[in-house]
């Protein structure tokens, strides 16, 4: 097996008591194998991931199936489902339905052990893990010889020989606390006995949220960003090693689909080169090869064109080092001040004295509530230096020793000095009352994600990345009908963004108090913000505007829009216009989608105009007329609308679309004056008197 | 050592959300930085603390010249006029006494900072005396009103571009609380009204008047004695209103350099907080990296700007093909399709801007949770009335009870859990430290998290 490659093996209690819970198991552990699966999505993969194998054990079964059964007797009720192979489409859907039944934990580890050994065998150096998923409430029965803990002694000096790890996650409900409770107790002690003696790790989870989270489907296999020394003075040095603590899992970076192969090719890539070209502005046919072309660096209207060899001249070329400026007291670092994600300081491995440094260290900071700033260069050539904060992590767990944490610091260019107002010096009415602020303290107190004795609530450790989840199932779906819809969220993931009904309705006394407090109104003074409220409130007041379209006209009128298709649409078509043309207008990066919103609309109006059959389009434009001299105005572009609508007319009035004018003419159409938009250049008299001059025809 | 390829080749710096690491409400700027020229300005003062001495002219320019500098590489399309008044010299459009308007070549009077600008004002000092000249504008037995003038001619130069997409600002440095005390009479209340008068329809503009006073040890700037009215300073807001503390002269320049820059918000947001309440934030990035700013490529034998053409092309066929609608992902053998729809859609798992799902204690929030640069919440009554109180309550509760909020920001682009953290106030003698107000910090989830400790437990 090669380095990288996994093997996992699932142990899945099946037994009664988690009967309830597994349906979610299922949705759950065919998603963890499925995410295996994706992992070749992330192009790093490509060569690992694909490869990694799965297993799955169940047991506490009805039947038993297994090897070791049939060749030394004993372990009943275990049933390998599947056998440790490479992970394919079969096993998602096996995990789908897993049988119900009612078994020994131990026996079910001997058996996926036994099944990664036969595999593997002695020598092989890819990682072996075994996911045990049970509520741990079941019985286990008495060995044949010695007592349970020889015989957890036994299976762990196994597990060990064969660099096999446990991972062991235990569903207990809410509401736990029936007959089994013995058994729990058993079960729990003999399962920190493990941890003790093999590579192995117990977790608790009581919601099916943080049970998705808790499985880890991908191990990685750290890579240190620094090994060297820790310099707290020039003569003393500790070795350690820097890993990454926390690092952001990236949606991926899908590939872009070209439909131009021929049907029949069997070997089309389907894929999209993007090329990138550089030419002049004066002569746009001539492209300029790479070596031709210098960065310029923008100071006001001037660019400053500096080469890759002076900047090589002038480049910072710092020596790789980590070096203790000095102590400080924990409160004078500001959890804000935390740039990036979070790195992981840890004595050199198996280096006694740097671990008893380091510990030393850590103990001391901890007891004395002091963080260490570090100026850190990780690589030889590396252009920047950090500065942060080293802050102590003390273990509380025996085989697990003692380690720092990393955060990044801002420099002074990095922090941005507003100055706010002081809460204590705004007006009286901006201050919350007594009542109120009773209110406020029981709500922050009540609606608690942490209560004691019980699971913390979205917890990180074990909430799954909600965006990430749905992709994956997106895809699965996908694969099976690939015309399917996005299905709306699911309910295990909306735990993560939207607040719990059941925590909602167990305070709901408190929340009625604390909304009955604070009473909010809308302000009736928002002129201001007409601009604003067309980017972001959505209302569905959209179909009655359009109505009183002739109402509309002359009024600053808020535009409504489906903030929904805002950000998708990125021409104005002719189904609907209106809507398409709002979207644009408020879509993000706007300047640019502003302009092509308006050419867009004026294109489609003159289209309608001219392609008219008796007058039949002529609502429809003058509808879009009036969506688009509200985007002008808002957009402060008054000329942009009033030079179309001067077109429009002189040139319908010279293709005999005189019809035309005189339709607009009775809609009440103006150009827009200056008194609705500063910018524009015509009197609130011309605007209403254009149109009445361009009729001489009648 | 197993490699993670991930991480090998990762640069520290690349990669980021450019949404979240701009300005997303980026408006334009037009300041007129007004100066006091008058003798007074150039009284040395002398600071006990430090024994230095330094004139209040000097504290002046030395805080827009540095400005200046930042502005020309952070915000270069903002436009910026220098005035003096109380000059000797005049020169300005409307031809008025005592107001000086500076400038150097190739540039209008109010524009964007040019590399020349920075570079001549800094030495402004060396050649003010010869060239511009100091001298009180208001005296009696004389008609002329340089404050009025200055702030007419200021009001001048902002003409041009409309208020509403503009931001346009006048910052009027000067150490004189009383500007009329020279005068008496009917002479002196006629000035002031006049002088009132022009400030205010300057305001009716919408353009706002800023003052930057700069006081002694000895006496203190009374903002009540004429500024207060000028500037529509009234009641709390008078109150709100802190004198630059005259003790250190760094202290000063610390306020002034902080009063300068206008606070720009990224966003305006909801907080939904329970059952039905909802308030209205707005978010600040007071941290973020520093980095080099964008590059435009140039003909290297010209220095002539070149223009990026993307192309697309179909790599089964070689055609050039517009950018498709469609993305793919091989999953199982297959490719998967996706239209840029569904994934919007699937990324797409919350309605709500920022929806509150409870409290936790502070203890809960890890050293190691944290991903990227932090954004500050301040409340908003603009919109909706009520939400001030209603997040100064929560904040106080949080404060007092020790527990931070986890919430959900529905960002389209990057929703992420998030924990809320109230911040006190924090105050030095050099004025705010920490603003009082939220915190937002991005969380990780399970899959970010690693265990590295575990993997090497011994």
């Amino acid at each position: 097996m090669a380095r990288n490659k996994e093997a996992l093996i699932l142990l899945i209690d099946v037994g009664p008591s988690m009967h309830k819970l597994l349906p979610e198991v299922e949705k759950i552990c065919s998603m963890l194998v499925q995410k295996k699966a994706c992992l070749f999505i992330y192009p790093q993969f490509l060569i690992f991931g694909k490869y990694d194998e799965v297993g799955v054990v169940l047991f506490a079964t009805d039947d038993t199936d297994n090897e070791l059964t049939t060749e030394v007797g004993g372990y009943e009720h275990v049933v390998v489902l599947r056998n440790c192979k490479v992970v394919d489409g079969d096993i998602i859907e096996a995990l789908q339905s897993l049988p119900r039944g009612a078994a020994p934990v131990l026996d079910a580890i001997v058996v996926g052990m036994d099944m990664m050994i036969k595999k593997f065998g002695q020598t092989s150096k890819g990682k072996k893990r075994l996911c045990l998923i049970t509520d741990a409430k079941s019985p286990i029965k008495d060995p044949y010889e010695g007592t349970k803990e020889d015989q957890v002694d036994t299976i762990a000096a196994q597990m060990n020989a064969h660099g096999m790890k446990l991972e062991s996650i235990i569903v207990r409900g809410r509401s736990s606390g029936d007959a089994a409770k013995g058994f729990m107790e058993e079960n729990d002690s003999l399962l920190v006995h493990f941890s003790k003696k093999a590579s192995a790790k117990t977790v608790y989870v009581e919601s099916p949220t943080s049970l998705l989270g808790a499985i880890r489907t991908r191990n990685i296999s750290a890579v240190t960003t620094f090994r060297g020394d820790l310099e707290l003075s020039p003569k003393m040095k500790v070795k350690v090693w820097v890993y990454k603590k926390t690092a952001e899992e990236k949606f991926p970076t899908l590939k872009k689909y070209s439909d131009k192969a021929p049907p029949t090719d069997k070997f089309a890539t389907h894929e999209i080169k993007v090329d990138y070209e550089y030419k002049g502005v004066e002569d746009p046919t001539k492209v300029i090869p790479p070596e031709q072309r210098i960065k310029g660096y923008r100071y006001g209207p001037q660019v400053v064109p500096i080469s890759s060899d002076e900047w090589d001249a002038v480049k910072f070329k710092p020596e790789k080092s980590v070096k203790l400026l000095g102590f400080t007291d924990a409160s004078n670092i500001m959890r804000h001040y935390y740039m990036k994600d979070v790195s992981i300081f840890i004595a050199e491995p198996g280096n006694a004295k740097a671990t008893v440094a380091v510990s030393a260290l850590v103990r001391a900071m901890a007891e004395m509530n002091k963080v260490a700033i570090l100026r850190c260069v990780w690589r030889q050539g590396q252009a920047s230096v950090v500065v942060g904060a080293l802050t102590p992590n003390p273990s509380n767990v025996e085989n697990i020793p003692d380690s720092f944490y990393f955060n990044v610091l801002p420099f002074a260019e990095d922090v941005r000095e507003f100055q706010f107002p002081s809460f204590s010096n705004l007006p009286l009415s901006m201050q919350p009352n007594e009542k109120q602020q009773e209110a406020a303290d029981n709500l922050v107190m009540m609606l608690d994600l942490a209560p004691p004795g019980k699971e913390e609530i979205l917890r990180p450790e074990f909430t799954p990345n909600p965006v990430l989840e749905r992709f994956y199932r997106v895809l699965e779906i996908k694969s099976k009908k690939p015309d399917a819809e996005v299905p709306p969220l699911d309910t295990t993931l909306k735990r993560i963004t939207e607040p719990d009904p059941e925590l909602l309705s167990q305070n709901m006394q408190v929340i009625d108090v604390f909304s009955k407090q604070f009473e909010l109104k809308e302000n009736p003074k928002i002129k201001k913000s007409a601009r604003r409220l067309l980017n972001e409130k959505p209302s569905g007041s959209h179909k009655d505007e359009l109505d009183g379209v002739v109402d509309a006209v002359g009024h600053q009128a808020v535009l409504s829009l489906k903030n929904k298709s805002s950000q998708m649409v990125d021409k104005v078509g002719s189904e609907t216009p209106i809507e398409d043309f709002e979207a644009m207008m408020t879509r993000k990066g706007r300047a640019d989608w502003v302009d092509k919103a308006i050419k867009d609309m004026k294109n489609l109006i003159f289209d309608l105009v001219e392609n008219s059959y008796e007058g039949n389009t002529y609502q429809k434009a003058v509808d879009c007329l009036v969506a688009l001299r509200k985007g002008c105005i808002l957009e402060q572009e008054p000329k942009q609308f009033n030079d179309f609508l001067r077109h429009l007319c002189k040139f319908c009035s010279e293709k005999y679309l005189s019809s035309f004018c005189n339709f607009l003419a009775s809609k009440q159409m103006r150009l827009i004056s200056d008194t609705e938009s500063s910018d524009s250049d015509v009197t609130d008299e011309e605007a209403g008197s254009f149109l009445v001059k361009t009729e001489p025809g009648v | 050592m197993d490699i993670d390829p991930d991480d090998l080749f990762r640069d520290d710096d690349e990669d980021q959300d450019n949404e979240y690491y701009q300005d997303s409400n980026y408006g334009r700027e037009m300041v007129v930085y007004l100066v006091d020229a008058s003798p007074k300005m150039f009284n040395s003062v002398t600071v006990s603390a430090d024994q230095k001495e330094e004139t209040h002219f000097h504290t002046a320019v030395s805080c827009i010249s540095q400005s200046l500098r930042t502005q020309i590489i952070n915000r270069a399309n903002d436009e910026v006029a220098i005035c003096f008044y109380n000059t000797k010299e005049k020169k300005n459009l409307q031809d008025l006494s005592g107001v000086y308007v500076y400038n150097v070549a190739e540039r209008e009077d109010l524009d964007r900072p040019t590399a020349r600008l920075v570079k001549e004002f800094a030495c402004i000092e060396d050649t003010f005396m010869k060239e511009i000249g100091s001298q009180y504008g208001i005296i009696s037995g004389s008609r002329e009103n340089s404050l009025y003038n200055a702030i007419w001619v200021a009001q001048g130069l902002l003409r041009k571009g409309s208020a509403k997409t503009i931001d346009k600002r006048m910052l009027l440095f000067t150490d004189e609380d009383d500007p009329f005390g020279r005068i008496t009479g009917a002479t002196q209340k006629d000035m002031i009204r006049t002088t009132l008068q022009r400030a205010k329809d300057t305001q009716d503009l919408g353009i706002s008047i800023e003052l930057l006073p700069l006081s002694r040890q000895d006496e203190e700037f009374n903002i009540s004695l004429f500024y207060a009215e000028l500037i529509g300073l009234e009641g709390d807001a008078l109150a709100q209103f802190i004198p630059s503390a005259g003790e250190k002269l760094e202290d000063m320049k610390d306020q002034l350099r902080k009063r300068m820059f206008k606070k720009r918000r990224i966003k305006r947001i909801t907080l939904s907080i329970a059952g039905g309440i909802s308030i209205e934030v707005n978010t600040y990035a007071l941290i973020r990296p520093t980095v080099p700013g964008a590059i435009t490529w140039l003909n290297s034998v010209t220095n002539e700007p070149l223009k990026t053409e993307r192309s697309f092309i179909c790599a089964d066929t070689g055609a050039l093909v517009e950018e498709p609608a469609k993305r793919f992902q091989p999953y199982k053998s297959e490719n998967i399709k996706f239209s840029t729809d569904e994934l919007a859609e699937i990324k797409r798992v919350s309605t709500g801007h920022l929806r509150l799902l409870g409290f936790k204690p502070l203890s809960c929030l890890k050293d190691y949770h944290n991903l990227r640069p932090s954004t500050f919440l301040f409340p908003s009554d603009e919109e909706i009335i009520g939400s001030t109180s209603t997040f100064i309550a929560l904040h106080r509760s949080m404060l007092r009870l020790g527990r931070c909020a986890t919430a959900f920001h529905g960002s389209s682009s990057h929703p992420q859990l998030v924990a809320l953290v109230a911040q006190e106030e924090i105050t030095s003698p050099s004025g705010q430290v920490e603003p009082p107000g939220m915190h937002m910090i991005y969380l990780p989830y399970s899959d970010d998290i690693r265990n590295i400790e575990e993997a090497r437990r011994q």
